[in-house]
Order: structure tokens, then sequence, then C-alpha cells
């Protein structure tokens, strides 16, 4: 198989890295505030503190209530370093999954924003097991018995993108970039050149079109932030679509649409392959 | 069929026999001496990086492992520059088609299903075959109720693999679960090193999660976070015992001890144990 590497909308993978990062790109906070109404954000982990990368709370989808989780970069400088530039530690993973469970109970859908460089990087999210926190999320949220929906807004970097998009349905901006490893990274480890970031952004097919192809996003979403609402009314539509779809399923089928939907990825010779 | 280059490997192997240095005290033993002793250095007592098959003839019951899970090959799917030629190598070295040997076998006399990572194949990174591999043998356990042993060891997901090595941490993660909500035990050994995505899904799962003396065990590598952070790391940094200290594993356990202490745990959980168990609460 061989994914393409220039996209529908004509630009290289590295220009569409460069443009999933940029600073002008509506975070996850503007996400929630254009696609829910009435909405009361709830903090803190209840086991070490409340991390500022991720915000997340209780909304309204027009009549219906959602329990939404978003990584956010922040807007200025100030925001910015309270938030780790989008990077969650132990504790913002851990307040996502007290209120994915929470939502649970409740019987509510999950909606999360995806938007990092990967999880924060430092020798306190360490001892506060960075690993244990996206693992436990990770296998938590593909368990729960209620809706989830994930969309990649900008950057979905790595387990730390993964602890929060392990879900039914997720979407991805057109410009929007998911990787296994930063393109900064590859290129340092395969050509002991960090500059070579183009290449590697190529090499790792990281764009919005390759995760349609390799059936890791079921949607693509076009981009127009000079008409955010309108944009956000799409979105809200598509949401409300596929949430009246997976309402119809029992807790049961939903975890177990989301193990299937995980289950199928990976590619490889199987010389014990039973001939249909 | 042995190839020229296995035989010549076997002549060099008598004529000067192959030393290996311990990592930590670098005193110097001949392999054949190291390889019996487990990898445990004799003088400082250092456990050395291990390979799969050594590991499973030093843990389970003599003769009761029964491969499964086999007939899977690595694809470089996205022609990732180095790809086909680095698992030819690996392949070669180690005489495994990919860095995880799963099975069924004997401990203590208990039945398990058992994985073991090998970290001399491509650093035991995951792509499609060892995320196939976990993903089926935790089916198969589930579907004959059979607890779970496993040996994690890994730099982390596959890069030459993209996303779809990302996808397998989901993957694992829901056949962990799959497992766990039919009652099962998993017990988790963390080997030197556990890093990345290995740590960050099924490694970290464990309903019991063990540690070897001194493993190596986190998210970021220590390199990177000490590179991004600008700070010189304490030496016992991201070590076995900083775990413990701080609360993420259940207790380090010496090479030599694990065949009896995961006896004992197996034991412990055993179906007609825990019977007993809640027939003593109910009345």
């Amino acid at each position: 198989m061989n994914a393409g590497t220039t996209s529908t909308n004509g630009m290289s993978a590295y220009e569409k890295l460069k443009t999933a990062r940029g600073g002008r790109r509506p975070t996850g906070a503007a996400y929630v505030k254009g696609l829910f109404h009435d909405c009361m954000e709830l903090h803190g982990d209840r086991r070490f503190g409340d991390d500022a990368a991720i915000v997340a709370g209780i909304g309204w989808l027009d009549d219906q209530p959602v329990t939404y989780i978003a990584i956010d970069r922040g807007t200025d400088i100030t925001s910015r370093m309270a938030k780790n530039f989008g990077c969650p530690k132990p504790e913002g993973y851990r307040k996502g999954l007290r209120l994915m469970k929470q939502a649970e109970k409740f019987g509510r859908p999950v909606i999360c924003f995806v938007d990092t460089q990967g999880a924060f990087c430092g020798a306190d999210a360490e001892e506060r097991g960075q690993g244990q926190a996206i693992a436990e999320s990770i296998m938590e949220m593909l368990n729960l018995r209620v809706p989830v929906i994930s969309v990649v807004i900008g950057e979905g970097g790595s387990g730390g993108a993964l602890a929060l998009a392990s879900a039914n349905r997720v979407y991805m901006l057109e410009n929007a970039v998911y990787s296994v490893i930063s393109p900064e990274g590859c290129a340092s480890i395969l050509w002991k050149d960090a500059a070579k970031v183009a290449d590697a952004a190529e090499v790792l097919h990281i764009t919005a079109d390759d995760m349609k192809q390799l059936g890791v996003a079921e949607e693509v979403i076009r981009e127009d932030f000079d008409n955010f609402d309108a944009m956000c009314e799409g979105i809200r539509t598509q949401m409300k679509n596929d949430l009246a779809a997976l309402g119809k399923l029992s807790p049961e089928e939903l975890q177990n649409a989301r193990y299937q939907r995980f289950r199928k990825f990976g590619i490889f010779e199987d010389k014990n392959a039973k001939t249909k | 069929m042995p190839t020229l280059d296995t035989l010549i490997d076997k002549v060099k192997a008598v004529v000067s026999p192959e030393v290996i240095a311990c990592t930590a005290c670098k005193a110097e033993f001949p392999k054949k001496q190291l390889k019996k002793a487990n990898m445990i250095c004799p003088s400082c007592g250092k456990h050395l990086r291990m390979d799969a098959r050594s590991r499973i003839s030093a843990t389970v019951d003599a003769g009761s492992f029964q491969e499964l899970c086999t007939g899977l090959k690595s694809e470089d799917f996205f022609s990732f520059p180095g790809y086909t030629e680095k698992l030819e190598r690996a392949q070669k070295a180690t005489g495994e088609d990919e860095a995880v040997v799963c099975g069924k076998a004997k401990i203590g006399g208990e039945e398990c299903a058992l994985f073991v990572m090998d970290s001399n194949f491509i650093m035991a990174s995951m792509g499609s075959v060892v995320g196939e591999k976990i993903t089926r043998l935790f089916e198969y356990a589930a579907e004959h109720s059979l607890p779970v042993v496993g040996f994690t060891a890994s730099g982390g997901a596959r890069m030459q693999e993209g996303m779809v090595s990302l996808m397998q941490m989901a993957k694992t993660a829901g056949a962990v679960k799959l497992h766990s909500n039919a009652g099962n035990l998993y017990i988790t050994v963390l080997c030197d090193p556990t890093t990345g995505g290995v740590t960050a899904s099924f490694a970290m799962l464990g309903d019991i999660l063990l540690a070897e003396p001194g493993a190596q065990i986190g998210f970021a590598g220590r390199r990177v976070v000490e590179q991004t952070t600008r700070t010189k790391l304490p030496d016992n940094f991201q070590k076995a015992e900083f775990l413990l200290e701080h609360g993420f594993i259940d207790a380090i356990i010496p090479r030599n001890d694990l065949p009896a202490v995961l006896g004992n745990l197996l034991k412990m959980h055993k179906k007609t144990q825990r019977k007993q168990g809640q027939e003593g609460t109910a009345q």
C-alpha cells in the first residue's frame, strides 16, 4: 500500500505540519466555545492537581448535554506557559479520565479535542507516571459505555494524543496532522539531522488524508477559520448525526465497536492465514 | 541447512569464545558463563538484558513451553528508509521472526499464557506484528480463561510503521481490557528497558506490576528529558527502584526469584481458590 503524499488541497505534509502548529489557529477552548453553549468547566484530577493544558467540563450540544475534554495550547505567551504549550501532564490525563467515567455514569457522550506536540516531557511528569496515565486513559476510553468522538484540530502527537483519541469516531481538520513521532525526532534518529523535517514528514504519513486512507480517521473537516461560526455549525451537524447513529447501539455494542475499530489495525504477512 | 555464515560463526566461537562485559561494573565474562548465570553479572549482580528464548527457559517449567501466534512477518508498507534491511538484520541476529515470542507454559506447575519481548530485535519496538501477537495472545487467554504473564522490554512504538504502529497501543490496551473484564489475571514483569508506547499501553496495565532490579522504565527517554529540560537527572531516574518509591510498581523481584514468585501469584489467583473465597464471604 502507498498512501498519497500530496493531499487534496495541494499542500505537502511539511506545509501542513507548519500550518497545524500555526499560532493563529483556534485552540481547543475555541472549539468548546464555538460548538457548545452554557458550558461548565470542571477542574482537577482529585489526585494531585489541575492541569491547565486540558480544559474540560460539561456543555450543551444544542439540546444534548455532553462531556468535553480539550487539549488547549493557549493563545498568548502567558497562557501558553501556564498550559505548557498544550503538553499535558499525568494529572491532565487523569482529569480527563475522571470526567470520562463521570460521563459514563450519567450516560453523556464524550467529545475530545486533540492538539498537542505530545505528552509533557519532564522529570515531574515521569515521577507521576506519565506512561501509566496514558495507558489507563487509552484502556478505559476504549471501554466506555457511552459514545466517544475525538477531533484532531491541530497536531496529534503520538501517545499523548491517542490518550484522548481512542474513540468511536475520529475527525481530523484538513490541515491537522497525526504522527507516531515528531518529524523532528524521526529526522534526527534516521538521518542524524533534525533539519530534514520535511522528508520525515513525508515518509511518516501524517496528513488528514493519510489518516482517512489508513482508517485512523473517519472524517476530514474543511478549515474555514474566517467563518469559524459556520465551520462550527458544520461540525455540530456532523457530531449530532454521528451521536444519533451511535446512540442506537447498546453500551456493550459501543464498547465492542470501539474494540473492533482499533483491532483491525496492522499490516503484515500471515503465513498461517486461512484462505477464504 | 547451515549456511557458510553460520559455519564460520561456529568455528569462531570455538577458536575465540565470545566475551561479554557487564554494562555496570565492566567486568568481562565468557558469554557461556554469563548465559548459565541467567545474564546476572557474577561480580556486581547487575541484571543484564536477556534474549527471549533464554528468558523462557529460565522462567517456565522445563519442557512446558508451547509457542503460539507464529507465522507473522512485518512488511515495509511505507517503503521507509532502511526498514527492510533493519528487519533482515534483526531476524538474522536473533533467529526470531519478530520482537516478541508468545506461547503457553507452566510456571510452578500453573498454566499461563506468556509473552516475552526481545530487545535484541530492533529494540523490541512495537509495530503491526508485535501488536498483533500480543493482542492474539490476550484473546487466546481470554477464550481459554488463562492468566497472562508478560515480560516487557521495548524502545516504544516502531516509527517505521508510522501511525499503524501507534494504533497498536490502543489495540493491545483493548485486548488487555477484554481479558481483564472476564476476571482473568495479568502480571507484567517490566524488564530493561521498557519505554515509550509500550510503557503507555499494555506494559503498565497489569493487575500486578513487577520489575527486575535496575530496569529502566519510563515514557519519555531519559536523554530526551535531559535535553528538553536542560537538567541533569539523578542516577536512579526511571529505574525500577525509582518507580517503586513513587508508587508505580508493586515489587522488584530478582530474576532468579521470578519462577517461585510468579508460580505463587498464579496459584493465589486460580479460579478454584477464588471460588472458595467468594463462598467464604457469602456465608
